[in-house]
């Protein structure tokens, strides 16, 4: 009887991997923006209670340096945004700000 | 995946090994045949043997293994084409009379014996040969273990366990869970989250292998998996939330039984194979495919011990109730799994009652508590009702559904109540909901399924987790074979 792993002649015993094998796609950061200052920044809420009030604050603050805002919202914050979300986003706007609130 | 069988030589082929009395007595028989038809004779253990014969060496096993032998000394007809036409094994003269139209052969032997089990179907040669002839083609990246690692320690420095040792995924295992299903190895199963990855049939029978599954186990497992990677689970969701909801894995149909699930006593607990290897894959597959891992998408709080393993089928034979498949939409006889997001099981005792309404307020009170008394609308429950109290409304003629809307009665409950500040806890619904009467469950938010032991006057209450569309709802499969 084998002890379970094969020994084969070169003596080294092999598994299969049980993963996805998939190593996470390294990109590359945008760079980030020195001034907010003529800006589009998107303001993303996830649908948690209250995200609305830190996200209105956050307007208010981004406003005042001299970017533009515009506002969106996760049907659920229990999914993942959806892809058309997403891709909106990253068309119309050059920085997001995501708000998890409770 | 269908193997390449080597052609046979046409005419009749027999299969022998001289560790066989019943071949060794054959020999003259055989002798006697090559007089007479075209006779090739394959030989598994002694190339030598049977003298005279001129045997074909398959020591290799190859040849019976392609032609499925499973008893020696099987002799084959083979037409002009190579493709087997008849067979007969063991010794029994009138068969082979007729198989060959031969008459009298082995004149001094005795009318008939069984032969012996061939080479090709030992168990312990058996899973070898399936990984060098079957044919299919496991496509995982193969991961060498140095000679100085120990390989349960391997397994987990490179992170593939929930915390507990697992059995080595090799080669020869895998191939032998993959007997478990006539699906093919390379068919996706689902697409995994959070990673969003294909999942094959060959990632979940690894897995499968590691969480210590059995073969036979194995459909269960890809229903399961399948159920969860869904959009109405939300898998992702169950694992990105802080609450403490996993995957609970209900089986239900004559799969149950026959893989030795346990629905009776310690149906939550410990000490059967199927029930915890079962729910162990599905959590294995989620963390090693899916790439869910505790830390990192899985956000929860406090998690709960059935993250583990949280697996097990339904009591049907002895429940006053149709099971909960059908309730579901499956078929009566159907083998299904239903994946519910759940917490940790909690006792509803109640020893006393033997009247259906008297025991209904005692499961109603309990159910109030589901995650806060004055949670309402956000989570669904499943409830296990015992045997014993299942009595209690057969006794009764009470149906399932009138319990269901017994309970939704029962859990009406005044928004006063519920309000924040009520009681002095500061918890709860805003003032608009004063005044209304509000349901503690959404109107399918009940499941009922009937398990556990035959003695204890006892139910239990299982929590779900964000009840509906924007959380996790129920999802029932039917298991293939």
């Amino acid at each position: 009887m084998t002890t379970g792993i094969e020994n084969q002649s070169s003596g080294v015993r092999v598994v299969l991997d049980p993963t996805s094998e998939r190593r996470p796609a390294k990109r590359e950061r945008v760079p980030r923006p020195t001034t907010l200052d003529g800006l589009t920044v998107g303001l993303l809420d996830i649908s948690k209670a209250r995200g609305d009030v830190f996200l209105d604050r956050l307007e208010e603050k981004i406003l005042g340096a001299g970017a533009h805002v515009k506002r969106f919202r996760k049907p659920t914050f229990t999914k993942p945004a959806p892809v058309d979300l997403r891709q909106e986003i990253a068309t119309q706007c050059d920085a997001v700000v995501e708000a998890l609130a409770d | 995946m269908t193997p390449i069988a080597p052609p046979l030589p046409a005419g009749f082929v027999a299969f022998v090994k001289r560790d066989c009395p019943t071949c060794e007595l054959v020999a003259p028989a055989l002798a006697q045949l090559r007089g007479e038809v075209d006779l090739t004779v394959y030989t598994q253990d002694d190339v030598t043997f049977p003298e005279g014969l001129e045997p074909v060496d398959d020591t290799s096993l190859e040849v019976s293994w392609h032609c499925e032998i499973e008893v020696v000394p099987t002799l084959v007809r083979v037409g002009n084409d190579g493709v087997e036409q008849a067979r007969v094994v063991g010794w029994h003269r009138p068969e082979w009379e007729e198989l060959t139209g031969v008459v009298g052969i082995g004149g001094e032997l005795p009318e008939s014996r069984p032969g012996c089990g061939s080479l090709s179907v030992d168990p312990d040669i058996a899973p070898d040969l399936l990984v060098r002839f079957s044919g299919a083609k496991l496509r995982s990246r193969r991961v060498e273990i140095a000679s100085f690692e120990d390989e349960m320690e391997a397994l987990f420095d490179r992170g593939w366990t929930d915390g507990l040792p697992v059995i080595p995924p090799t080669e020869r295992r895998v191939h032998a869970m993959l007997e478990g299903t006539t699906r093919s190895s390379d068919e996706i199963v689902a697409v995994a989250p959070p990673d969003l990855v294909e999942c094959t049939v060959e990632k979940v029978a690894i897995n499968a292998v590691m969480a210590g599954c059995r073969p036979e186990y194995l459909p269960v497992v890809i229903a399961a998996v399948e159920a969860l990677c869904t959009d109405e689970f939300n898998i992702h969701g169950v694992l990105a939330t802080t609450m403490p909801a996993g995957p609970v894995v209900i089986v239900n149909g004559p799969i149950r039984r026959a893989i030795g699930m346990n629905s009776d006593i310690n149906v939550f607990g410990q000490g059967n194979r199927a029930n915890l290897s079962i729910g162990r894959a599905v959590q294995l597959v989620i963390r090693n495919v899916g790439g869910g891992r505790p830390g990192a998408v899985d956000r929860a709080t406090f998690g709960n011990p059935g993250k583990l393993s949280f697996c097990f089928p339904e009591d049907e034979e002895g429940s006053p109730w149709q099971p909960l498949s059908v309730d579901r939409g499956a078929v009566a006889g159907q083998n299904t799994v239903t994946v519910f997001a759940g917490e940790g099981p909690r006792n509803i005792v109640d020893q006393l009652s033997r009247d259906p309404e008297s025991l209904a307020k005692s499961f109603a009170v309990n159910l109030r508590t589901l995650h806060h008394p004055k949670a309402v609308m956000a989570f669904d429950c499943l409830l296990a009702v015992s045997p014993e109290h299942a009595r209690v409304f057969r006794e009764a003629s009470w149906s399932k559904e009138q319990l269901v809307e017994r309970l939704h009665e029962l859990l009406l409950i005044p928004g006063e109540e519920l309000v924040r500040g009520a009681g002095g806890i500061l918890e709860g619904l805003p003032e608009g909901v004063a005044g209304k009467m509000i349901p503690k469950f959404r109107p399918d938010g009940l499941l009922i399924v009937h398990c556990g032991g035959g003695a204890g006057l006892f139910s239990a209450m299982i929590g779900g987790w964000a009840a509906g569309a924007i959380g996790s709802q129920p999802v029932t499969r039917e298991i293939q074979s």
